[in-house]
């Protein structure tokens, strides 16, 4: 028993044993960090150790006002990130649904959603300058052509069953894509937003270090003119802070929203 | 006049990847009067889905067509209802919202969608159940849903493709008496597909039996034995004499079907 038995295939933890190894491993993370860089295995100015990152994070809070640029991202994020939704999600259902309209646009978002939304960075500054516009196209264009691409797919997932039983209770064509199509995809399309969102992060990074004067990645580019490793790893630990919360988060609305799903 | 009727309906499915076209059911005739329980006995693949799935309007035959008091059928409807061979409650309802889809779908009142609800989940013994998700039911209690999401829906002829397939033998008894008791009340056409011998004879006032694939109606047996109907009549000496007669018909074509499967 014991540990064989902790280790069966799929089979779940409980709460808190996950929570223990869960935050064993940053544990684990930082006692490595602070060996390999107090312990002088690597220089200072490669990389600081975790007393002096958070220390500068301390002052980055209370003498540079780093707030405001964790807000500003954080806006950035999520407006381009929901411009993305308003687009995508409607996009998605419909080629997902009716196979015309995803012969239609299917070739182009699979070609789309191989452009790199970084290199489009110069091109929107031409457009769109260096304000907020560029910085939510940026996030835009990264995150659509995703979205669309993996609802149709999850739309289009639906057991042909599960329509036929709606077809033979009378359901119309609009009966069937709103009382069968979109609760059964519901749940996996709740988990890929959650995937996109985390890509999202990593362009409005990118977006930021190019032509921006606030935010997390301007910071983390002001910094490297002082050669700050503390200041720069502390807004890169942030940025997956903010990351790990909205997972949970994210994940927290979805058992809550969903919790006839089984495949969890 | 007949309540469906069945012209020289044929289905032949094209060929996978360049094989030779699959003739899943040899044109058909079919005369289902009102009120009738219609058995089909068949070995497996002789196209009995197929035929049900064809009248429910899922599936377009190559050949000849259907009528259900005296219209065309050619898509899918409420005046069908259907329970499949494979679970279909809808995951994300209740089984109290999976027995009103399609009363929901019509429009129907709140109120009188409840009182719907609460008759058929009482009639198969869901009541206590009304809330739970169908990943928390078993599978007998799914397919006793299903069974209540159709019969909600006051179709006019009840397609059921071996409902309790998937069932042991006790509780598929039980069903069957539940099905039949619930027939014996409100008076449905009803097509119901099985393997099961018993089965058919227990539930029918006629039988018919398929030939191997492709699938032909080869037998159509009337089945006399009163209603109301129990479990007990399953050992009467009438009961003894049609299993005899099925139970040798449905050999042969079984030993066709293996025949030409091997
Ligand atoms: N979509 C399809 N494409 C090709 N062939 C099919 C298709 N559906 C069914 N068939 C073929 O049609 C034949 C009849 O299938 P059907 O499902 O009607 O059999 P059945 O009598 O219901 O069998 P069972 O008792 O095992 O459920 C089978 O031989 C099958 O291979
Ligand atoms: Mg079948």
């Amino acid at each position: 028993m014991g540990q064989n038995s902790s280790f069966e295939p799929l089979k779940p933890v409980a709460p808190r044993t996950r929570a223990v190894l869960g935050v064993g491993f940053f544990v684990l993370f930082i006692a490595v960090w602070a060996a390999a860089t107090l312990g002088g295995f690597i220089k200072p100015l490669f990389l600081a150790d975790p007393v002096k990152t958070f220390a500068a994070g301390y002052r980055l809070f209370t003498e540079y006002g780093f707030l405001s640029d964790i807000g500003i991202t954080v806006y950035r994020v999520m407006g381009g990130f929901v411009l993305a939704m308003i687009v995508g999600l409607p996009l998605g259902i419909a080629m997902g649904a009716f196979k015309p309209i995803e012969a239609f646009f299917g070739p182009f978002v699979s070609f789309a959603r191989y452009l790199p939304a970084s290199a489009f960075i110069p091109l929107l500054i031409l457009w769109a300058g260096v304000g907020e516009a560029q910085k939510l196209l940026v996030i835009f264009i990264g995150s659509v052509f995703q979205i669309v691409l993996m609802v149709a797919v999850i739309i289009g997932e639906t057991r042909r069953d599960l329509m036929e039983a709606a077809l033979t209770l009378g359901a119309s064509r609009r009966g069937v894509v709103t009382r069968v199509l979109l609760p059964n995809a519901s749940p996996q399309i709740a988990e890929t937003l959650r995937l996109v969102l985390g890509w999202a992060w990593t362009y409005v990074i990118v977006a930021e270090l190019v032509g921006a004067d606030s935010g997390i990645g301007h910071m983390i580019m002001d910094s490297q003119r002082f050669l700050d490793t503390g200041q720069m790893i502390f807004g890169i630990f942030i940025i997956g802070v903010i990351g790990l919360i909205t997972d949970f988060a994210f994940r927290a609305i979805n058992v809550w929203l969903f919790p006839w799903y089984a495949g969890r | 006049m007949a309540k469906l009727t069945i012209s020289g309906v044929g289905r032949i499915f094209p060929g996978v990847q360049g094989g030779p076209p699959t003739t899943a059911l040899d044109p058909t005739d079919l005369s289902v009067e009102d009120n009738d329980f219609i058995t089909i006995l068949g070995p497996s693949g002789c196209g009995k889905s197929t035929l049900l799935r064809i009248i429910a309007g899922l599936d377009q035959p190559t050949s000849g067509f259907v009528e259900l008091d005296g219209n065309r059928v050619s898509r899918p409807g409420a005046d069908r209802g259907m329970v499949f061979q494979s679970y279909t409650l809808f995951p994300w309802l209740s089984v109290k919202q999976n027995i009103c889809f399609g009363l929901r779908e019509k429009g129907v009142p709140a109120k009188e969608q409840d009182d719907i609800a609460a008759h058929f989940m009482e009639q198969v013994g869901l009541t206590a159940f009304a809330n739970h998700f169908p990943r928390m039911l078993s599978g007998g209690m799914q397919q006793r849903t299903a069974l209540a999401r159709a019969l909600a829906n006051d179709p006019k002829i009840l397609l059921l493709d071996e409902p309790f397939g998937a069932l042991d033998h006790q509780t598929r008894s039980l069903m069957q008496e539940l099905l039949l008791s619930i027939w014996e009340k409100h008076r449905k056409t009803v097509l119901f597909v099985t393997h099961d011998i018993e089965e058919s004879i227990f539930m029918a006032n006629r039988v018919l039996v398929m030939t191997a694939r492709p699938g032909r109606i080869k037998a159509d047996v009337p089945v006399s034995i009163p209603h109301p109907r129990d479990y007990k009549i399953k050992t009467s000496p009438a009961f003894a004499e049609l299993k005899e007669q099925l139970t040798e018909d449905i050999r042969v074509e079984t030993l066709r079907a293996a025949e030409m499967a091997a």
